[in-house]
């Protein structure tokens, strides 16, 4: 019975995309969130923080023991040195960053000036490139570890996207994102939504499918996959070709717009990152 | 093929049907020889991550650690009467359920024209 509503309410979701006039960021949320409330009545919202492991306690158990000795510890250190050490110029990020380093919560936003979705690994970025360094790398890298560190930092804050209303070009960014969400991809046909909000809380072969709530707050993420810590946009690319689908570019218009999108949705949850995943 | 080994073919054939071995009993073995490799062709197919990859979402007895998103794969033949209309419920799923999940094998060219024969078959001896 409960699946037959989640099956509705799903096809609600996906209905509501084509056909609101204008974008209501706030009733998107309160619409998920009850949809999620309904799938998984035992989990409380701030568990949804934590991805799969708020549901699976086989997975849970052996998470709990790698966050004993964080395989994320590392890259926090070595991004601190990095945010620590001056540019060639003599300046530094603190210089770029006057609230540093814990700011995480307040990204990604709207930038007004540029009309664009700002993420933090892009304004790091562009940090560095105002003071004359070459930029980082999106996906893998030493980008990482400063994420890592400006993540770590920020842990407890809660996740505060805005999206003014009062501006077009921030709405239509919005929308793409969700547009995006909702868009089946790939010679496999399938959305985002079809795996983390219409079968979430399944399994995919051996793979728990977590909710999209929750799904940023933990980001950079070390993956024992992966060996090291990547960044959102990198997971980004991995569930695209999963479907077969051409990834975007990181940090590329799609991406960010997707971030803004997928961040507002967790809006008031706490930032618990680094995260540590399979 | 060069000549000598031709010649040996054409000489053991020779000597297999002098050695009055019933031809309609060899053919039979041959055929349900072929039949099972056949099945297990699409056996193979369904469970290829790379093709089928139907226990990511089905459970198929004697397949390890099956996903829950879609029902067991099981009494096939009871529950689709018609081979065709499985056929079709597996080239493009989408005719059912404009919101599957499952991927459109047939349409979207997932498997191929043989493959996707190959995998109805074994589907309908579950
Ligand atoms: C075929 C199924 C599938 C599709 C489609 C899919 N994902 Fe995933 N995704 C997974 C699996 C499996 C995982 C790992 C288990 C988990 O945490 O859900 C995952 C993990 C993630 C995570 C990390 C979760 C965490 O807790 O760290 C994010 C973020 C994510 N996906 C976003 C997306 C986005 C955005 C899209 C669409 C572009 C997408 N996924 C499409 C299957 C999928
Ligand atoms: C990513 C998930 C997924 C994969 C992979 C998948 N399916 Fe399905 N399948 C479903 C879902 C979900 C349904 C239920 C009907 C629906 O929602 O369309 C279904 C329904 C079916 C049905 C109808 C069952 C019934 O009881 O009515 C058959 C037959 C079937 N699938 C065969 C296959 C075969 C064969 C493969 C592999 C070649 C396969 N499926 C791969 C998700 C999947």
């Amino acid at each position: 019975m409960n699946k037959i509503i989640s099956k509705l309410i799903f096809v609600c979701i996906a209905w509501t995309i084509a056909s609101t006039a204008y974008a209501d960021p706030d009733k998107d949320q309160t619409v998920l969130g009850d949809y999620f409330k309904n799938r998984f009545p035992g989990v409380a919202l701030e568990e949804y923080a934590n991805g799969a492991y708020s549901f699976d306690s086989i997975g849970r158990e052996s998470w709990e023991a790698i966050e004993e000795f964080p395989p994320y510890e590392i890259f926090v250190d070595d991004g601190q040195e990095m945010w620590e050490t001056p540019f060639a110029n003599g300046k530094g990020y603190k210089d770029c960053f006057a609230n540093g380093p814990a700011i995480a919560q307040n990204y990604p936003h709207w930038d007004k000036k540029k009309s664009m979705v700002m993420t933090l690994p892009l304004a790091l970025n562009n940090c560095r490139e105002a003071n004359g360094e070459k930029p980082l790398k999106y996906k893998k890298g030493s980008i990482n570890n400063l994420l890592s560190y400006v993540t770590f930092q920020s842990r407890g804050n809660k996740t505060n996207v805005v999206v003014p209303k009062d501006d077009a070009g921030a709405m239509a960014a919005y929308e793409e994102g969700k547009a995006f969400y909702f868009t089946r991809r790939g010679q496999l046909n399938m959305s985002c939504a079809s795996c983390h909000i219409q079968n979430a809380g399944n399994m995919i072969r051996s793979e728990n499918l977590s909710m999209s709530m929750g799904h940023t707050t933990h980001f950079p993420v070390y993956r024992s996959k992966w060996g090291t810590v990547g960044t959102l946009h990198r997971r980004f690319t991995g569930c695209n070709k999963q479907v077969r689908a051409k990834p975007f570019k990181a940090q590329g218009q799609e991406y960010r717009n997707l971030e803004y999108y997928l961040t507002y949705m967790s809006n008031g949850l706490e930032l618990n990152g680094p995260g540590a995943r399979k | 093929m060069n000549k000598k080994s031709k010649s040996l073919l054409s000489i053991a054939s020779a000597l297999l049907i002098s050695a009055s071995l019933s031809t309609s009993a060899v053919m039979a073995k041959e055929g349900s020889e072929e039949g099972s490799n056949a099945l297990e062709e699409g056996k193979n197919l369904a469970f290829t991550r790379k093709k089928g990859n139907c226990l990511a979402c089905h459970l198929i007895i004697g397949g390890i650690s099956p996903g829950n998103i879609a029902p067991p794969l099981v009494a096939m033949q009871q529950r689709f009467p018609d081979k065709a209309v499985l056929r079709a419920q597996i080239y493009d799923a989408s005719k059912n359920n404009s919101e599957t999940m499952m991927p459109l094998f047939g349409r979207y060219e997932v498997l191929t024209k043989d493959e996707l024969d190959k995998v109805v078959d074994y589907i309908y001896s579950l």
